[in-house]
């Protein structure tokens, strides 16, 4: 009757937006009279952060402060269309709309400085600080402020700009499965370190290092939420939750927090993260989208880690102390493997 | 029939009429208009709704509305000082400590409670005090980090 | 914690931008800590009704009748709802895409197909009184078998789960009851091999658990349209499904949400939205349909159970050269999105992974369950369970390290997938080195010299010669099928199949000794599949509804135009 430790690992890919396409998002930026910018999207933030990204590519976009940018999600009467948030879906879709809304509002908003300052619009860069210069000419520049007043109050332009992306639908072969799913993928490889208990059955993940590659990373800070989130939840799908505890049988599904586990606080285990950015061509500033795919590859490492420990495999999910005891009882007790990595 | 039940909440008298059986968070949102606390699954088991009552960290979904006569009930919408963020607040911006921040408010009630009678937790306290509070974004870490740091901090209210 | 490996494809990147790749503040970061982020149900309304179901007590049951009197009169009762006042009491969600056969009653009214369906609605003034009037509802059953296993569900006998589809699978291409992948000969292929391998693995499901159930709150606005709270993960999506149900076009509806309280999938089936729009229509009145948490668990679609079959064959020097995989995705009841999960499954196999024969069959079967639906990693968390514990014993059967392993089969930039389109801009092998090193995991110098960027294409690029499956095309023995509306666009640039092949042999990509060439598939013929045999005339099924013509479709805010 002992603890075991072992380690697994596991390498993943994931498709970036919704499989075959045809999952088009819009936006609209513009601006009040004093060089504000406001992008209206239908786009739904349900905590992954959809405003902040947007808003951080709407800011490079038209070269303007961050805090002079904010994101409306989301009212069907104001934002234009958009498929939603899933399927990783959101920075390469929405975020690939707002960039080409913010394009065209740039383009107007830098012939609104132009005829200003008697110029070229093509003559123009921002500073990213509220300041639009003429390249070459220090001292000979206007304010986004100014710009935006101009543009509304005296030539009467729409500071606007609108934005659609769209990945055509692809077809699917029936007999061969030919299609065009994705445009994109993230990467990931996982590599679990667990302890097992041959007497409880209880599995116990003692840290995780991993890797994950996800095309430009546009908020370092958000992408760690996501990963650090999205590996607590691989954890707990590998080693916790199930609403039918003993599938295919309906009995016994949990109808609470108490009954329907998740690991908590005390559970969590130390989580050594490398990010690599390889920049999707298509993606908004080359970026993919976290989301989804960060707990993939945390659940066969744990299973292949509890192999390395004890000698058994877990096949079916989720791996709970019941099941790693019938299965060490069936081989007749914990095989450590100590093969992984050594 | 409708009973009043009147209370402090965040340092102000409040009065609100409820039906027998009301729970203090129903009170709170639909009574007083205070949307602070969450309605996460009124089973007492997931901590959306906590809440401060006499000091202690309290479930408002199963806490009896009518029990709460008289007493001092505070939510996160007392906590801010006028412009000036709770050292808690502060700690939770800094460490990206919510992300869809349903779980927020009572997250961060329950971390006050315990700082308020222990200013200078172990990383264990700090589990212990939320391990009632579920976040489903964070994997718990960076709110941990946060409620530490919050202690950690010179600032006190 | 975090670390940044800006050394790996700086040459792709440009990393002296203003504000991208920068971690500033999130927008929505102060509402959060102040308590100021406003969710669906943090709008409230006066004179606001409360909707509540009834929800079925049997897994599968014909209902014979059902009794509203007595909740009619109970207290506090505005309105009792059912099936008959829903104006199109059947819809599927990707109908919208011209996907699947409107299948899921709104409210059931002749027979219940899972534990928890919904088939009576009380709209009262408090959650209490429309809990009481509930209580008062009376329905009688003729309790049916019921099926829950997915492999069970497809043998014949098996009670028919949903009408729809009787042989309890969903319909493809309007001839077959799962998906396929063909590339290459994976009999061919398992002939050569040294080992072969076959597992079975098992995804549980799971509920998405967000920690704001569904809900929403509908209410009577200006110019009769109806505005809707809700933390729907598509705004529109369920807009447009709310239209279809209700009968009404998509401008009656001005739908508010945006801000959702974790979601994770849970929130794309408008569980509530359009029981709590026909609410407020019936009443006049808001009304509030908000899920306890125990409806979440059980009644919320939850990530469907998979069961996965993968065959391999492996060569003694590790490199896997056929690979076949079975997949079963339990639906539960009605199909919502499990159709689209397994075909996101299918384009997902082999895994990252460079294999010259893959064949796979996707199905998404119905039984007597609540209906399953999206979860993050939609159609591939499962799978990859499964492959990547395989790929840990294949490993150990070739008798290499797993690190190592993954890296010697890793798709590269060039490589053919089995979907039939060139993998670009991979990084699977950089990802095993740097978690190699992060864990103090040794791997052989040649594997740390390895890159996604060189060894791939030339023969990897092939489009390997597939023989044809001769199997009939089952075909499930429903009705017809509606198959998408929008015709195939063209290829761009990132999904051209790649040109012919040039002559760099499949083993020949890695910097070691090659080992000894394994024997490339062979296929019985290399001709593009023909396409399947007319069926006799009396077999043929009921010819699908003809083509929508002037007056039958109209303009969908979602979609462009839909049928009616």
């Amino acid at each position: 009757m002992s603890r075991h430790r072992g380690r697994g690992m596991a390498s993943i890919n994931y498709p970036i937006g919704m499989n075959l396409g045809g999952d088009p998002s819009q936006a609209l930026v513009h601006s009040n009279p004093s060089g504000k910018f406001t992008v209206a999207l239908s786009s739904i933030d349900l905590g992954q952060g959809m405003k902040q990204v947007t808003r951080q590519i709407c800011a490079e976009t038209l070269g303007i402060p961050i805090e002079d940018v904010f994101v409306d999600t989301a009212d069907s009467d104001t934002g234009p269309h958009c498929m939603g948030s899933f399927a990783s879906r959101g920075t390469h879709r929405a975020g690939n709309a707002v960039l080409a809304a913010a394009r065209e509002a740039r383009g107007v908003l830098l012939e609104a400085a132009a005829e200003e300052l008697e110029v070229d619009p093509g003559d123009l860069e921002t500073d990213g600080r509220g300041t639009i210069r003429v390249r070459g000419a220090p001292g000979k520049s206007i304010t986004v402020k100014e710009a935006a007043q101009a543009g509304q109050f005296k030539q009467g332009r729409t500071i606007a700009g609108r934005g659609i992306f769209l990945v055509p639908l692809s077809p699917v072969d029936p007999e061969t499965g030919e299609m065009s799913p994705a445009t994109c993928y993230a990467h990931a490889a996982m590599v679990a370190e667990v302890e097992v208990d041959d007497e409880t059955g209880v599995v116990t993940v003692v840290r995780l290092d991993s890797a994950y590659e996800l095309g430009r990373a546009l908020n370092p800070r958000m992408v760690e939420q996501q990963l650090v989130g999205g590996a607590w939840m691989g954890v707990s799908h590998a080693l916790y939750e199930t609403p039918e505890p003993y599938y295919p049988d309906p009995k016994a599904g949990g109808r609470d927090f108490v009954e329907y586990l998740m690991p908590g606080p005390g559970d969590i285990a130390p989580h050594d993260i490398a990010v690599l950015e390889r920049p999707a061509p298509d993606g908004p500033y080359g970026g993919k989208g976290p989301g989804e795919m960060c707990a993939n590859p945390v659940i066969p490492a744990v299973a292949n880690a509890i192999f390395d420990a004890v000698g058994v495999r877990m096949d079916t999910l989720p791996i709970t102390p019941e099941k790693v005891l019938r299965a060490l009882k069936a081989q007749g007790g914990a095989r450590p493997q100590h093969r992984a990595g050594r | 029939m409708k009973t009043p039940v009147q209370f402090r909440l965040n340092d102000q008298p409040v009065a609100v009429f409820v039906d027998g059986g009301d729970n203090l968070l129903t009170a709170l949102r639909d009574g007083v208009g205070d949307v602070t606390p969450k309605f996460g699954c009124g089973q007492g088991a997931c901590g959306a709704c906590t809440v401060i009552v006499e000091g202690e960290p309290r479930l408002a979904c199963i806490t009896l509305a009518e029990a709460c006569e008289g007493a001092r009930v505070e939510t996160l919408a007392g906590l801010r000082r006028g412009p000036d963020l709770h050292p808690l607040q502060s700690a939770f911006m800094e460490h990206f400590a919510a992300q869809c921040g349903f779980c927020t408010p009572g997250m961060i009630m329950a971390a006050k409670a315990l700082l308020d009678r222990n200013p200078r937790p172990s990383r264990e306290e700090v589990v212990e005090a939320i391990a009632g509070n579920i976040c489903r974004c964070t994997g718990y870490e960076p709110i941990i980090e946060a409620i530490l740091a919050a202690a950690a901090s010179a600032r006190r209210y | 914690m975090l670390e940044f490996r800006k050394d790996y494809f700086a040459d792709e990147r440009r990393d002296d931008l203003d504000v991208i790749g920068k971690g500033v503040q999130r927008q929505d970061m102060l509402g959060h800590v102040t308590g100021t982020t406003t969710f669906f149900d943090d709008h409230k309304m006066a004179g606001m009704g409360h909707l509540k179901v009834l929800r079925s007590p049997h897994h599968h049951a014909r209902i014979r009748h059902i009794d509203v009197s007595q909740a009619e009169r109970s207290p506090g009762v505005r309105r009792v709802i059912r099936g008959a006042d829903v104006p199109r009491n059947l819809n599927t969600l990707l109908g919208l895409i011209g996907f699947g056969k409107d299948d899921e009653p709104s409210l059931a009214t002749t027979k219940v197909r899972y534990r928890g369906e919904p088939i009576v609605a009380v709209v009262a003034d408090s959650e209490r009184l429309a809990h009481e009037a509930l209580a008062r509802v009376r329905v009688d059953y003729d309790p049916l078998p019921a099926v829950f296993d997915v492999e069970e569900a497809l043998k014949p006998g098996a009670p028919t789960v949903n009408d729809v589809y009787p042989g309890n699978a969903f319909e493809y291409h309007d001839r077959f009851d799962h998906q396929r992948v063909r590339f290459g000969d994976v009999e061919a292929g398992f002939r050569s091999a040294d080992h072969v391998l076959e597992q079975r693995y098992q995804m549980s499901p799971i509920e998405q658990a967000p920690t704001e159930t569904n809900g929403s709150i509908a209410a009577p606005e200006t110019n009769g349209r109806f505005v809707v709270y809700t933390p729907t993960q598509g705004l529109f999506f369920s807009l447009d499904t709310c239209a279809k149900i209700l009968d009404v076009e998509s401008n009656a509806l001005h739908f508010v949400g945006g801000t959702a309280g974790g979601g994770f999938g849970g929130k794309v089936d408008s569980l509530t939205e359009p029981l709590a729009i026909l609410g407020a229509m019936l009443t006049g009145r808001p009304v509030r349909y908000v899920l306890g948490r125990e409806e979440e668990m059980q009644f919320g679609g939850p990530r469907s159970g998979e069961r996965i079959v993968i065959k391999d064959g492996l060569m003694r020097d590790g490199r896997i050269v056929a690979r076949k995989v079975t997949v079963w995705f339990d639906s539960g009841a009605y199909t919502r999105l499990t159709s689209y999960g397994a075909v996101k499954c299918a384009a997902h196999v082999p895994g990252p992974y460079t294999i010259p024969a893959v064949h796979g069959d996707f199905y998404c079967v119905f039984t007597n369950r609540t209906p399953a639906t999206a979860m993050r990693g939609f159609g591939v968390t499962g799978v990859d369970f499964a492959l990547e514990c395989q790929m840990d014993k294949l490993a150990a059967l070739a008798g290499m390290d797993p690190m190592e392993f993954r890296i010697l089969n890793a798709y590269r930039d060039g490589d053919m997938k089995a979907h039939r389109r060139e993998a670009k801009n991979t990084a699977l092998v950089e990802c095993v080195q740097v978690a190699a090193e992060k864990a103090r995991w040794p791997i052989r110098e040649e594997f740390r010299r390895a890159s996604s960027r060189t060894g791939g294409g030339g023969e990897r690029a092939r489009i390997p010669p597939t023989p044809k499956d001769t199997s009939p095309p089952k075909r499930t023995a429903g009705g017809s099928t509606y198959t998408p509306s929008v015709a195939p666009p063209p290829a761009s640039s990132w999904d051209r199949p790649a040109a012919s092949p040039p002559a760099t042999p499949f083993q020949e990509r890695f910097a070691m000794p090659p080992p000894p060439p394994a024997p490339m598939p062979r296929p019985a013929s290399s001709q593009p599949p023909a396409p399947p045999p007319p069926e006799p005339a009396d077999r043929r099924e009921p010819p699908p509804p003809a083509a929508p013509g002037p007056g039958t479709t109209r303009f969908s805010s979602v979609f462009g135009t839909r049928r009616r």
